[in-house]
Order: C-alpha cells, then structure tokens, then sequence
C-alpha cells in the first residue's frame, strides 16, 4: 500500500506569472508526489472544488499580484464551509507583516521568493506525516 | 501483529463502506476520499459490490474512452464534449491518467488544466490519476473508481488515458465506447495500418482538423478502413472551437444504441470484470511474493506453489469480514 502524497497547486487571482507555480509544481513531481497542476486564474471556489474532487493531502496557492489576504481568507472560509480540512501553503510576494497574518489565519506556511524546493517539499512531507498520525 | 493488521483491515472495510452510503447520497468529499482509499487497496471494492450488487447492476452508465498521441487533444475535446452532455443535464464523472514517473512515482498530473469552466458545476466531477505503474495506458485503480461512479449514479463516465503510443490499449477493456483521437502530422498511411492502437477505436476523431494535413489523414483513415470493410465514423472537430462536437457525441450516442442492439454491451461489461479481476490477481500475487522471504535457494516450483496457496487462503476470507 504506497500511499502518495497529493498537492494541488493552483495560481488563484489575476496575475499571469506562472513560472513560480511550474518549478514548484516540478519540484514536488520529482520528490515523487502527485501534482495536480490546475493553472492560471483560478477563484477559490474552483479551488477548493478541485481540491475536494482530487482528495489531496496539501493545496499549494501560488500568489504575486498583492491580494493575498483576500483570496487566503476566502480560501480558508470556504474549505470551512465544505468541510474539507487540509494545509494549505501560500508562495509569492508576499510582505513579512502579510506573512505573520497569514499564518495567524490558518495558512500552515508562507514561502518567499528564493526558497529553496528541498525546504518546500520537506514542509510538505512535515504536514502530510502530521495529518495521517 | 497479526492482530494489529487486521484491526487495520477491518477499519478500512467499516470506512469504505461508510463512505459508500454518502456516495450513494450524492457526497462529493466522501467520493473523492473512497476514490484514494481504493487507489491504494483495490480489494476493497469486493465490499462495495457485494454490499450495492442491486443497485450497480441496475446502474446504465455509458464509459467512454478517449485515447490518442500527446498533445492530441484528448482533455480539450473531453471538455468540449462535457459541455455538449451538460446542455443535456446528463451527469459526468471523468477519470483523465497521466503518467507516472518511473523512477520516483511523481506525476504531474496537467488534464484538468483544459477543464476549468466544469470546476464549479457539482454535476461533473474530475478525478486526475498518475498511472502508478501501468503500462498500458491507465491506472489499475480506474476499475474501482468506476464502480465508484456507478455507485453515485452518473450518466456519462469518460475515462481519458495518459498521451498513448502505439501499443497502450487496455481502455479497449474498460470502455463501452473506445474514441481515437488523432491529430494531422502524425505520419502516412502505414502508421495507420499498424497493428495495436489502431484496432481498438470505435470511433476516429481527427482533431485539430483546421490544420494543414487534416483532409490527407481523413482520405488515409478511410482507405485504411476499407481495408477491413470497417463502417467505423470517422469525425473531424477543433476541440477548441466546439466544432465537431455535435458529430462526434451524435457518433458516440449511435455506437451505444449498437452495442445494446446486438446485445454487445453485455460482452464489453464482461471484458471489464475479466480485466478487473485480472488486476487484482496480479496485483495480490506479486504483492504476497515480494514479501516472501526466501532463506536459501529453492525450486521456483515451492515459491510458485507457496505464494498461490497464500493467495488463496487470503481470498477465501474476503466477504467473510472475519
């Protein structure tokens, strides 16, 4: 029984930089997990219905146009009303002040640019062994 | 231990089954979770089916399966075609397999990509796979997830399988209706007399038929074709424009009109189970003789003969819920 660990990554708002998302998305993919890649301009809605269909164990937020605090919250509101509790990770330009406020809302870890893949994946592995205990 | 595992076991009957009945009430959450429980222990669908036996034989799903080359199309005209089912009302669930890595098992799993304006209509579900090891196109878990559906009570199931060759045919076991999807550029006529792939369509799309080349695939499609005297349809659509769509779901609506006709889909549902079983076979077989441990050398006979004693032993409990 080889249970793999399954990430959405999803690039949610209106920003087009998707390069991040792709090499993180790569990353994970070569850490031997599977990757659900659903692309550009995504509303949390989408999101989290994608999230639920695919059962994954991580979602993934890829966000670089400055409206993270809205779309993390709405994010998270939504999952609450679905019922569907998994970690979900933000990566971008997001400010230290941002950051802090996200983690306090729920987010389980904020990655900045430069970030090592071996950091993400190791975060990743973390959570997931956490969950499953 | 021994104790212990099957503690586990049982856990994973009594949640499996729970499941089953939220499934049975429409529960997307409880669907996507069994969908996960069953893609790493596919024994436990035997629950399923004895538990909901009425009901899934009563189920009339049609499967329909997409294959073809990479990049041919097969998501984008997945999505075009749901949209087509949608006007309708009908329900769809769709499996899209994508490839796994050999040699770390990651995928990156890129069909649903070409799906997005379905994400938010609860009436079509999408469940991306890695093929965790199948070389023959798909994921030995769609059996399973089939039932699955069958058990939520979609109209359509459309299995989309990883970017074939020549020679990944196992969607001809598992569809009731086989599309190949194909795109101009592939090659001449003698690609298209080739034994494997080609056999196993019931229906030939050639996609991205605004392309130069589309009409010269279409002329060596049906000569080929007469060949073997084959009326099989040929379809000509842009997936990303819709066209073609109508023809090809008109197609798809008369192959299953034939196959009930001459009482055909009854053999294809037979092929399925066959298939089916076949998976776990293997599957359990080689799982118990990697376990095995040999101390010393010994006849391949012993092992062979130990490893399907195991085997048996273990299956004449299943249903048992010892």
């Amino acid at each position: 029984m080889d249970k793999k660990i399954r990430v959405l990554i999803a690039k949610p708002g209106l920003d087009g930089h998707d390069r991040g998302a792709k090499v993180v998305a790569r990353g994970l993919r070569d850490a031997g997990m599977e990757v659900i890649y659903t692309g550009l301009r995504q509303t949390p809605e989408e999101i989290v219905k994608a999230a639920i269909q695919e059962d994954v164990d991580v979602i993934g937020l890829s966000i670089l146009s400055g409206a993270h605090m809205s779309i993390c919250r709405k994010v998270l509101e939504l999952m609450e009303q679905y019922n569907f509790h998994v970690p979900v990770f933000v990566g971008g330009i997001i400010p230290p002040d941002d950051a802090e406020q996200l983690l306090k809302m729920g987010i389980a870890a904020v990655f900045g640019p430069g970030t090592p893949i071996s950091e993400i994946v190791k975060k990743v592995q973390e959570v997931v062994g956490q969950g499953v205990a | 231990m021994e104790k212990k595992r099957k503690d586990f076991i049982n856990s994973e009957i009594e949640t499996i089954l729970f499941l089953a009945e939220r499934i049975n009430e429409k529960n997307q959450l409880a669907l996507a979770r069994a969908i996960t429980l069953i893609e790493n222990n596919p024994e436990l669908i035997f629950h399923i089916e004895e538990k909901y036996k009425d009901t899934l034989t009563k189920n009339s799903s049609h499967i329909v399966g997409f294959t073809g080359s990479p990049g041919a199309g097969k998501s984008t005209l997945t999505d075009a075609y749901v949209v087509k089912l949608r006007s309708e009302g009908k329900k769809v669930g769709i499996i899209a397999v994508d490839p796994s890595s050999p040699f770390t098992g990651g995928a990156l799993l890129g069909d649903r990509i070409r799906m997005k304006r379905h994400f938010t209509d609860d009436n079509v579900f999408i469940r991306s796979m890695g093929s965790r090891g199948n070389v023959g196109g798909l994921n030995d878990a769609v059996f399973g997830v089939i039932t699955l559906y069958k058990l939520y009570g979609f109209d359509y199931i459309i299995i989309e399988t990883v970017g074939a060759g020549q020679s990944e045919v196992d969607i001809a076991y598992v569809a009731d209706t086989v599309v190949l999807v194909l795109s101009p550029a592939a090659g001449d006529e003698i690609q298209l007399m080739k034994a494997g792939i080609m056999e196993i369509a019931d229906i030939f799309v050639i996609n991205k038929s605004d392309l130069e080349g589309a009409h010269i695939l279409k002329v060596n499609l049906e000569m080929v074709l007469q060949f073997s005297e084959s009326s099989k349809p040929i379809v000509l659509t842009v997936a990303t424009s819709g066209k073609g769509i109508e023809e090809l779901h008109r197609e798809i609506e008369n192959h299953k009109i034939k196959l009930k006709d001459t009482g055909e889909i009854n053999e294809r549902a037979k092929r399925r189970i066959k298939k089916h079983a076949e998976v776990i076979i293997n599957k359990g077989i080689v799982e118990i003789l990697s376990d095995q441990n040999l101390t010393d050398a010994v006849q391949v006979s012993e092992v062979v003969r130990d490893v399907i004693a195991k085997f048996c032993q273990k299956h004449s409990r299943v249903g048992e819920k010892s």
